[in-house]
């Protein structure tokens, strides 16, 4: 049950949404798409499952195009929204059954594939969804969106807006659906979950900027990164970014990662100008690439 | 079926649980009815009246006498001078001054003629009519009885009857009104609201990707308002009969017809306002200019279609509340059946088919 994007494209008027996307998502693969707001993520889940037209290319799900097939696709496919798009003015339970129902299914029938999840908001099914916290309001959507056994999942920003611990649980369920065979696409702004994924596909402004494992794309990275700390930040980046040889400064939790564009680089040199800048307590020690890295690096190209 | 009932089952929990929209369901139709059939209301009674008697004879006594003894008017001053009209006219409680010239008695003997001036206080255009009708007729008869007793040849005394309504009670004429302006608020302006509340909260995103179509999700949506209408239909002719003793002359079963195609054609309407609005507040206001409004104007409920202007007549023959009102008084009033208001039934179901194949053909199985 895969998805192929072939060359894709899609505008709003003037803005490209999508500039001529392609795409391979393999069966049972759990795929990642990240990148910033207005990358151009939901429109990619609307096309897929049917609620857009794309200007140009094609695509199919579970082996349906998207145009032609579009009846098909519709039920077999799982669908989360970016906003929460459940009836807030009904209960968990009535807003499950009613997913069920619509779906021709019931909740019975296909518990097993959502206990895991539904057990933990179980406890406030009599509870209008309106009233949920965030973190809840995810599971009960994502518990609607499983609850008539779909061969692919389209989660768009699921956690989105949800506190640190209920993402982990997120996404610990998201393993738990894959290991059922259900082929999964997730967007994410958080780039942190995108280690999570099998594979992930960056992309800004409409155009995908590399698709590999998480793994692969740190690998890839082409230059020694460094953490950089002192004992101002601030007069840290500032004189970091005033260096005739950076490359790249961002702050990355307590630290700057820096890059330098001579490949001969002498993380001593580094240290004395700071010194003779002001700084005190410099710390430099060489770290591994993050996704952020990668991302922020073919950003800027 | 099965998914049928789910999604009309999720209709009712909406709407039961929306205040708003129960007050505008329940609360609504009462609450017009008794306001039409109590406060507003064109009927004269104990109207407050002042006489100018310049003449002060056996004549102006006898007329001044049958008037203040009729339920309908009471005399609250006489007064001595022309000038003091329009001074008791601006306190306001005097809606109309009977002002009878000198020597009336006398003219009337001698010249057969004898002038009688009824001032009337148009503010209200309405009511200033219906008291000065109410005024002609009681001198009418006065001069008929008086004809009687000196016998001359050839009068010709025009009579006018009221039929249908004789006792002229407005109730009996906004009863077909209200019914067409709840069932037009209700069917119309409350599907089109909540199928744009999917399109707000973004639920309607969901039922796109999903197996139901979109005949199954607007029928879902529309029936409970069907359902809804038609208590409401009902409710309010039983108001009318036991309440304000509307007689309901005709067919009660064509009646409940009639009304079920009217419900028909203002959820059509609704539907397709929904497909041309984004935002409920849209569809609101879509609902409210675009419908209520000629419904109220153009319907012929308030203000009579034969006195408008040609253009405006030409515009209303489009309101289907208008072909309607004219099928209810038809049926309530003159007891007339369906070979009577065929005609005005056809041009209402054209206008239903007409909307349901525009909405079916603007539905969008897409988001754009």
């Amino acid at each position: 049950m895969s998805i192929h994007i072939d060359h894709i494209s899609k505008s709003y008027g003037k803005v490209n949404a999508l500039d001529d996307i392609s795409i391979q998502v393999d069966p049972g693969e759990l795929f990642g798409l990240i990148g910033p707001d207005g990358a151009g993520k939901t429109t990619l889940f609307r096309i897929l499952t049917t609620l857009l037209l794309p200007d140009h290319g094609s695509a199919s799900v579970a082996g349906y195009d998207i145009i032609a097939d579009f009846k098909a696709i519709r039920k077999q496919v799982g669908y989360m929204p970016g906003r929460f798009s459940l009836y807030q003015d009904l209960t968990v339970e009535e807003n499950l059954r009613f997913f069920a129902t619509i779906f021709g299914t019931t909740i019975a029938e296909n518990y097993d594939l959502i206990r895991d999840i539904y057990v933990q908001i179980e406890p406030f099914k009599n509870r209008r969804a309106g009233k949920l916290s965030g973190g809840m309001k995810q599971k009960l959507a994502l518990s609607c969106a499983l609850i008539h056994k779909p061969k692919v999942l389209f989660l768009d920003e699921p956690t989105t807006g949800v506190d640190p611990v209920s993402r982990k649980e997120f996404w610990e369920m998201l393993k738990r659906l894959q290991a059922k065979g259900i082929t999964i696409l997730v967007s994410t702004p958080y780039m942190d979950e995108a280690a999570l994924c099998d594979r992930i596909a960056l992309i800004q402004d409409g155009r995908i900027l590399e698709i590999d494992t998480p793994k692969a794309i740190v690998e890839h990275y082409p230059k020694p990164i460094f953490d950089v700390g002192a004992h101002n930040t601030y007069l840290l980046i500032e004189k970091l970014n005033a260096y005739v040889h950076k490359h790249s400064v961002f702050p990355f939790g307590e630290y700057i990662h820096y890059t330098d564009q001579r490949d001969g680089f002498d993380p001593l040199e580094l240290r004395a100008y700071l010194k003779n800048e002001g700084l005190q307590n410099i710390h430099i020690e060489r770290t591994k690439a993050t996704i952020e890295d990668t991302f922020m690096e073919l950003a800027k190209q | 079926m099965k998914r049928f009932i789910g999604f009309v089952q999720k209709e009712f929990y909406h709407i039961f649980r929306d205040r708003r929209s129960l007050f505008i369901l329940f609360g609504m139709p009462v609450a017009q009815i008794m306001l039409f059939g109590f406060a507003i209301t064109n009927e004269i009674n104990n109207v407050d009246i002042a006489i100018l008697d310049r003449s002060q004879d056996a004549s102006t006594k006898e007329i001044i006498s049958k008037i203040s003894s009729s339920e309908y008017f009471s005399i609250l001053q006489h007064i001595k001078e022309e000038a003091e009209i329009e001074e008791v006219f601006k306190k306001g409680r005097v809606k109309a001054v009977l002002y009878f010239e000198k020597e009336f008695s006398k003219k009337l003997i001698k010249q057969h003629t004898a002038k009688v001036q009824i001032v009337t206080d148009a503010t209200d255009p309405n009511v200033a009519n219906t008291i000065s009708n109410y005024i002609n007729s009681i001198l009418s008869h006065y001069q008929e009885e008086q004809n009687r007793a000196i016998t001359q040849d050839y009068q010709i005394i025009p009579q006018s009857r009221m039929v249908y309504n004789a006792e002229l009670k407005s109730v009996y004429m906004f009863v077909p009104g209200v019914m067409t302006v709840i069932l037009m608020l209700v069917s119309a302006m409350m599907t089109s609201i909540s199928i744009t509340r999917e399109k707000e909260l973004g639920t309607m995103e969901i039922l796109l990707v999903s197996p139901l179509n979109p005949v199954q999700v607007i029928i879902g949506k529309v029936f409970p308002y069907i359902f809804l209408s038609i208590i409401n239909a009902a409710a309010i002719v039983i108001l009318s009969i036991f309440v304000f003793h509307v007689p309901v002359k005709g067919s009660l079963f064509l009646l409940g017809l009639e009304s079920v195609l009217f419900i028909v054609t203002s959820l059509a309407l609704g539907i397709l306002i929904s497909t041309i609005s984004a935002t409920q507040q849209t569809a609101m206001m879509i609902s409210l200019m675009g419908l209520m409004l000629p419904v109220i104007l153009l319907s012929g409920f308030i203000f009579p279609i034969s006195s408008m202007p040609v253009p405006l007549q030409v515009i209303s023959n489009i309101v289907p509340a208008k072909w309607f009102i004219i099928i209810v008084k038809g049926i309530m009033l003159k007891g007339v059946g369906i070979h009577i208001v065929w005609k005005e039934t056809l041009v209402l179901l054209g206008m239903t088919l007409l909307f349901i194949g525009l909405s079916v053909r603007k539905y969008k199985i897409r988001l754009e």
